[in-house]
């Protein structure tokens, strides 16, 4: 039988085989849709990036549309204490000392402003964790349970923390609190969850008027690079050389 | 050897053969992978479900919404800033609805008058504004009008007013350089308005033959920077910023 058969030259068959392979990955695609995306240029390095936020002041409307995100996002309890970020209202008198509130972190809005001292400035502040690339909260942890990920993120782990509080103390920004349920320290990731399946942050995604972006310190094509190139960038605490990555801009005096 | 060395030694290959096995039972084994911490955790954080899709995800379905929005005022509003978290509902359109925010305490979230927010953001107040009437009876959400234009450019590009304010270039116009179409007043993304194209446009006062103010810095056009446009290095708004 396979005498009379003509038999397939290897010229034929590498021709053959170029015009099937495409449609034979593609069938072998169906069967496991990951097969083909699983490949090394796809996968996720977290040694390629260091991530970092900005926020534009003059931007931000106060809706709390990012913390309201933020906690439904993340799970973070709806009672008005435990934020992962929030949104501060700064209100400069003329004579005396700034005031601040956040009533609900800003997630029901604001009250009309009522003051008995004449206003000289007044703005709102979005407020979240630093990401510090010195972070106190680390440095403190006796077991290792926080630390810096490779691409930048100060994490939890959430697995090994044995709720001592110490990084609470620690932080200069306010940024972490004690989950009332799972009993370790919680805190902003700026949604790891999502940043790493290229998705934006919550907050950033809700954001009506784009006060907040995100984006990468090290890729000059990043939309933060372009932001902090055309800004005059504060940092809050700079004094602490904690050196945050949120990066503010058009921040007084008084939100430092 | 003295003799009471021997149980000494004893105890402590004992003491320390104990510290290794603790430690190897209880150290979890992902810990000091890529730092003080247990690698492992850096996978857990990441592996959660996402609540909120993105706003690009609504637009395989929505395309016609979306792209209503795209062109009006709030084509920087994601969908989910009024709709909520929607993942579960692109994941099943059926089974999961997003919420619309009918009620008249939602858009004054933003759009409520507050003495904080930026001059020149849309404001009304919620007690004196037709009261009682829903906001989408007269606003549509997906492509909102102003009843009047705006007069200053102010009004929207707050930012960039406030750093021009600061700048050298604080008494100049935004029409200077920027044509602003009329109708860029009444529908700002349809009708955009222009930025200068070319590098002779900063020449105009800034190149060594140029008419204008012997204080204003001059540059040789031909041999200074080469085929770079001069906002490739200089942000007009704000030129002394070192880039």
């Amino acid at each position: 039988m396979s005498d009379s058969q003509p038999k397939q030259s290897r010229r034929e068959f590498i021709l053959n085989l170029s015009e099937k392979l495409p449609g034979w990955l593609l069938v072998l695609s169906t069967l496991n849709p990951q097969s083909l995306l699983a490949g090394d240029e796809d996968k996720y390095d977290p040694t390629e990036h260091n991530y970092a936020m900005g926020v534009d002041i003059h931007k931000c409307i106060g809706c709390g549309r990012c913390a309201d995100a933020c906690k439904n996002e993340n799970n973070v309890p709806r009672e008005p204490m435990f934020f992962r970020t929030w949104v501060e209202r700064y209100v400069i008198p003329t004579n005396g000392d700034a005031r601040v509130d956040s009533p609900n972190g800003g997630i029901n809005g604001f009250d009309e402003l009522k003051t008995d001292v004449e206003v000289l400035r007044t703005f709102f502040v979005p407020k979240l964790c630093n990401h510090c690339q010195n972070p106190p909260c680390v440095q403190v942890c006796p077991v290792g349970a926080t630390f810096t990920s490779r691409d930048g993120v100060v994490l939890v782990d959430a697995n090994y923390c044995v709720g001592c509080r110490y990084c609470i103390q620690a932080c200069p920004y306010g940024a972490r609190y004690m989950h009332p349920v799972k009993h370790v320290a919680d805190k902003c990731t700026f949604c790891y969850h999502r940043i790493t399946k290229e998705l934006l942050p919550a907050c950033v995604e809700v954001c009506p008027t784009q006060a907040r972006v995100f984006g990468e310190t090290d890729k000059t094509s990043s939309p933060l690079r372009r932001f902090l190139r055309f800004n005059d960038i504060r940092v809050l605490k700079a004094w602490l050389n904690t050196e945050p990555k949120v990066f503010y801009a058009g921040a007084d005096g008084e939100v430092m | 050897m003295p003799q009471q060395l021997r149980p000494l030694i004893i105890l402590f290959a004992v003491l320390i053969a104990g510290l290794i096995v603790t430690r190897q039972l209880l150290v979890p084994k992902s810990f000091g992978e890529y730092g003080h911490y247990r690698g492992k955790a850096e996978e857990e954080n990441a592996t959660r479900d996402v609540a909120y899709a993105g706003y690009q995800a609504c637009a395989d379905c929505h395309e016609e919404i979306f792209e209503a929005r795209e062109n009006s005022r709030h084509s920087g509003v994601a969908c989910e800033t009024c709709h909520g978290p929607a993942a579960k509902h692109v994941d099943d359109p059926f089974e999961s609805k997003p919420k619309i925010p009918h009620t008249r305490d939602f858009c004054p979230l933003c759009h409520g008058y507050n003495a904080s927010r930026p001059s020149g953001f849309p404001q009304i107040i919620a007690e004196r504004h037709n009261p009682g009437k829903p906001c989408m009876s007269c606003h549509d959400p997906h492509n909102p009008q102003l009843p009047s234009a705006p007069t200053e450019c102010a009004a929207c590009h707050r930012d960039i007013y406030n750093v021009k304010m600061l700048s050298h270039h604080a008494s100049l116009d935004c029409t200077q350089c920027h044509d602003v179409p009329k109708e860029h007043l009444t529908s700002p993304e349809l009708v955009k308005a222009k930025k200068p194209r070319e590098r002779t446009k900063c020449g105009q006062c800034h190149a060594k033959d140029a008419d204008s103010p012997k204080s204003i810095p001059r540059i040789d056009m031909e041999t200074h920077g080469h085929r770079y446009k001069c906002w490739d290095c200089h942000y007009p708004h704000y030129p002394e910023a070192s880039l």
